[in-house]
């Protein structure tokens, strides 16, 4: 229980809850999903019916959760957050073990009007059960170690589950995002230290290894790693994307090519344009003007949520604020890292850009928790 | 649990302090990505606008139109066709092989395809063989019935296309396939010889030829003139998505069509001398005179060339490639044959220009000559008693040749051999021509490694042994003889309407009396009361001919034969009876053209070449069917027949009904 409680008059209730909501958070995301449409628009060269207007239902279903969520007192998630990370954990195990029976490999359940993926609701109902976590958890036990295995393993089993879908991207999110929240939380910063050498170590093993009997990964894998450091090595193979994504960004220029003129995407020299590449038809068309934008917009709304973070008091409210924004950010730095060639191609989508109903939803519902947060602010 | 207020407010600044250091962290990856984004986008912007265009902008070359050949009279030898096809691209005709295959039927309906053609173009359009963007044609060289009928019924038939380009087509096919040769798709051996052709001289390979299947003259003229023929190519700029499909043409450069050439060959005589040969394995060059023109130059058995633009079937190619009378061979410049006593005219004019005789030496002839204990036979077994150079050559006998050939000597002889023409390569736009062979001591001793001997000589002078000519070559003798003058043979008359200039004509040197002496023997061959060649003589006086029949031995004879005489010709199998020769000119008073004739196989040179060789002068000289006047009344009748047989082309160049094909 915390320190809410002692104020709960002070919080808004009833319709005036609106005048609390921050307007401004919310202006900026429809922003940024705007520009998507407009691409997909452009993209669909001209149509709106193929990939645009799915995509603005999609989102204006996702706005509507949003509210849903917003007008909902934090608390009351706070008191869902274990069970909505055994709901996600049985989805999870549900998609696991169909695809093991012999369905393929699976990732998502129908719905019926959509297709939900477990992983993606797992990176909220992951960032929900931690900050509920450490909000039960006595300050001063955070970095002991018994107390640091738990959160781990709250991390790692849904990791391991997506892991095995398999799905590196989302499972490498999932680990990054849970380590936010553990680093907000104040968890000693010696753990980070070991964790880091552990990994560059590793990675250092994995790449001193190749071309030895005892190599760590399968040459395909080790294929994949010299095609990001020298995509044109291969250039009509799996080098093809990176280097096509580069020529859409940087032939866009200053201003870009204009609206619907972007040659890569027309004439479908880049791949996935709608899905995961969508940044490069908006550098190719947009130019440099257009890409720096998105990315002032994207960080106005990590600059929001930080700020919302730090006037919060209530330690629940500012770690699920944290550890979204994280997620938010994860999201769009490996996914512009890697349409610009600066890290390898692992297949994660622009929040709020690239065409697609699990994702749109899950971040849209997870600033529904932070508006939640926002509103029900001890003031 | 419950926490102290105080508790709360020191995590949550613990918390605060932690987000600002994430934030830190996040700020300087957004500053990161953002310096990225420049470094793409604005620094190296026009490295990647260029790689940009390298993708999209494609450039495609358009084949220019193919030069025209015709004959001297503008007679089209060798044109181009529109060629009216119908394409299918995959991609457009339908997703399941159900739908494509629906598309065919019902295209199948309006132009004729056959069960066969369909499932070929059902294999061709399987996804796993060509990409679905490909057109893969189906259907060529369709009417334009059928083509129109196609383009209206377009909106039923998805994916498919009618096109037109242009194919090189011979509207005169058998008549000039020898000559003009035919063209066909560049082959990797083609360009395996450009290449090694731009290694040596740093002559860059024309980019037409990387086209796939583009059209380059195989052999004959089209060949050897194909850089005037081709044209130079034009270019259009092809907006191209991922996989190479066509968007839009951006611009477009016209090329240059390539030049017309015309010909010296008049294709009414080159017919009327194809069908006069018919199916006997022969050649016939018919030349004027004066500046060189070959006016026909007829192989036979000819074959159509528009097979092989239109791709030849193996059975079809098999059945020219296996045919003993080799169709396939220009035996005009290819065909080097022993040239028998049509070389007797270079013995006697070496002879005479060397001073050892003059035209009333006699020389007795008792039926032979014995040296160095062999005997040389004359033709005739009985002998011919004195002979002097006119009777010697009316009357063919071998034994002058023999004994005149010896006092001159072989050198002399070659020497005047190649003065004439013989044993050099003349050069034409044709395939494989041959140099023949005008021997001398010294060629001897370097291909033989052997001693000249005399008996060489002597056989050497009635144009057996070694000699070998072409039915090119000894045209060239004849016209040279008949004017005098080293005319060099040319076949190219105008490019592009400009004319070709006449290489320079030099006399041969000739003592005028001498050549005369020459020319009054071949006179007496047609016109003497026992000339050899009196039955094909011209009656009409003044188209009088001029000539010398040649009858080559094509193997050796067994010791029993040399004694017994030769056999019949007839009663011997094909391929080893004698080759029939014959050179000439007419008129004799005025020499125009000269003519030459070689038919394989075809027994006595007088009887089978001289009447072929005179119809060929009539025809050339009189400019249309030669007239019976001018033939001796005896033969008038047969002629008649021989000329209502003849299969000649229509003045559109088409043969009548029943062709000979």
């Amino acid at each position: 229980m915390s320190f809410m409680e002692y104020r709960l008059k002070l919080a808004p209730s009833g319709i005036a809850k609106v005048f609390y909501i921050h307007w401004a958070l919310i202006l900026v995301l429809i922003a940024i999903a705007a520009i998507g449409w407009l691409m997909l628009y452009s993209i669909a060269g001209g149509d709106i019916d193929t990939w645009a207007l799915p995509q603005i239902k999609r989102f204006g279903m996702g706005l509507g959760l949003m509210f849903f969520v917003a007008f909902i007192p934090i608390w009351f998630w706070r008191s869902m957050s274990g069970v909505s990370y055994l709901v996600a954990m049985l989805l999870l195990l549900v998609v696991h073990f169909f695809g093991t029976v012999g369905m393929g490999a699976q990732r998502w359940i129908d719905l019926g009007f959509m297709r939900l993926q477990p992983s993606e609701l797992m990176k909220v109902t992951l960032v929900m059960v931690l900050a509920a976590y450490y909000d039960w958890l006595d300050d001063k036990k955070v970095s002991r170690p018994l107390w640091v295995i738990i959160p781990v393993v709250l991390i790692l089993v849904p990791t391991y589950l997506v892991l095995k879908q398999p799905n590196l991207g989302t499972a490498m999110m999932l680990v990054l995002g849970g380590a936010g929240v553990m680093f907000a939380a104040g968890v000693s910063l010696w753990y980070f230290g070991v964790v880091g050498l552990l990994g560059g170590g590793g990675i250092a093993a994995v790449i001193t290894s190749e071309g030895t009997p005892w190599q760590l990964l399968h040459d395909y894998q080790y294929k994949r790693i010299h095609t990001f450091l020298d995509p044109s090595a291969d250039p009509l193979g799996t080098g093809y994307n990176i280097i096509q994504a580069k020529i859409a960004l940087g032939s866009g220029g200053w201003a870009g090519k204009g609206f619907m003129q972007g040659t890569q995407s027309r004439l479908n020299f880049l791949p996935e344009k709608h899905t995961d590449f969508i940044f490069t038809t908006l550098g190719e068309e947009f130019g440099f003007i257009g890409a720096i934008s998105l990315l002032a917009l994207y960080t106005l709304v990590l600059v929001f949520c930080i700020i919302a973070a730090i006037q919060n008091r209530d330690r629940f409210s500012q770690l699920l604020i944290i550890g979204v924004a994280m997620n938010f950010f994860l999201y769009l730095a490996v996914n512009l890292a890697m349409v610009m060639g600066m890290a390898p191609v692992v297949g994660v989508p622009l929040p709020l850009l690239s065409y697609g109903g699990s994702a749109t939803l899950v971040i849209l519902l997870a600033f529904g928790l932070v508006q939640s947060a926002i509103v029900h602010r001890p003031r | 649990m419950r926490r102290a207020p105080r508790d709360t407010e020191a995590t949550s600044r613990s918390v605060t302090r932690r987000a600002l250091l994430m934030g830190g962290g996040m700020a300087a990856m957004v500053a990161a990505l953002g310096a990225r984004m420049r470094f793409l986008g604005v620094e190296q912007a026009d490295q990647f606008r260029l790689l940009a265009e390298e993708n999209r902008v494609s450039i495609r070359l358009i084949p220019p139109a193919r030069g025209l050949i015709q004959d001297r009279n503008g007679k089209l030898i060798a044109g181009n066709e529109q060629n009216y096809r119908v394409v299918i691209t995959r991609e457009n005709a339908g997703k399941t092989d159900a739908e494509v295959e629906d598309v065919l039927n019902r295209l199948s309906n309006i132009i004729p395809m056959t069960a066969e053609d369909l499932a070929d173009a059902m294999k061709e359009l399987n996804p796993r063989v060509n990409s679905a963007f490909v057109p893969i044609t189906v259907a060529e060289r369709l009417n334009w019935g059928d083509f129109s009928k196609v383009a209206i019924n377009a909106p039923a038939l998805p994916g498919v296309t009618p096109e037109s380009g242009l194919s090189r087509v011979y509207p005169r096919d058998f008549d000039f396939a020898h000559v003009v040769g035919y063209v066909g798709p560049v082959s990797e051996k083609d360009l395996e010889g450009l290449r090694e052709a731009q290694v040596e001289t740093g002559a860059p390979i024309d980019p037409l030829l990387m086209i796939p299947k583009f059209q380059i003259g195989k052999i004959g003229v089209e060949k050897w003139m194909e850089d005037t023929l081709r044209g130079t190519a034009g270019t259009k700029r092809i907006e191209v998505n991922h996989v190479g499909r066509v968007m839009r043409e951006l611009a477009r450069e016209e090329g240059v069509k390539g030049k017309d050439l015309r010909l010296t060959i008049d294709a009414d005589v080159q017919n009327f001398v194809q069908a006069r040969l018919g199916e006997e394995s022969a050649a016939c060059v018919v030349m004027d005179v004066n500046n060189g023109d070959i006016i026909a130059a007829v192989s036979s058995p000819s074959f159509d060339p528009n097979l092989f633009v239109r791709g030849i079937s193996s059975t079809d190619y098999r059945a020219l490639t296996e045919h003993d009378h080799r169709p396939l061979a220009n035996k005009v410049v290819q065909g080097a044959y022993p040239p028998g006593s049509t070389f007797k005219m270079v013995t006697a004019l070496a002879a005479l220009e060397a001073g050892v005789i003059d035209e009333n030496t006699v020389v007795r002839c008792p039926g032979y000559i014995e040296m160095g204990g062999i005997r040389f036979n004359c033709w005739k077994r009985g002998g011919h008693g004195p002979v002097n150079l006119k009777r010697g050559l009316s009357e063919s006998c071998d034994v002058f040749f023999y004994d005149i050939s010896q006092r001159v000597g072989i050198d002399k002889m070659a020497e005047m051999g190649n003065k004439l023409g013989l044993g050099l390569r003349h050069d034409l736009p044709m395939s494989a021509i041959s140099a023949g062979i005008m021997p001398n001591k010294a060629w001897k001793q370097e291909t033989k490694g052997q001693d000249w001997v005399i008996g060489d000589t002597i056989n050497a002078s009635i144009g057996q042994g070694f000699v070998l000519a072409t039915p090119l070559q000894l045209a060239v003798m004849a016209a040279r003889i008949a004017s005098g003058r080293q005319v060099a043979p040319r076949i190219v008359h105008s490019v592009n309407d400009i004319a070709v200039p006449i290489a320079e004509v030099d006399g041969i040197n000739l003592d005028g009396s001498k050549l005369r002496a020459v020319q009054m023997g071949m006179y007496e061959v047609m016109n003497g009361p026992h000339g050899t060649g009196r039955g094909s003589r011209i009656a009409d006086p003044t188209m009088q001919m001029c000539g010398k029949s040649g009858t080559a031995q094509v193997r050796n004879f067994s010791e029993s034969e040399k004694l017994s005489g030769a056999r019949k010709n007839e009663s011997l199998p094909w391929r080893l009876r004698d080759h029939a020769l014959f050179v000439g000119f007419a008129p004799a008073d005025a020499p125009r053209y000269a003519v030459s004739v070689v038919v394989e196989h075809g027994g006595g040179g007088s009887a089978v070449a001289g009447p072929i060789a005179r119809d060929a002068l009539l025809r050339a000289l009189t400019g249309g069917m030669p007239p019976l006047s001018a033939y001796p009344e005896s033969q008038r009748g047969t002629i008649e027949t021989q000329q209502n047989a003849m299969q000649l082309r229509k003045p559109d160049g088409s043969l009548p009904a029943e062709s000979k094909v």
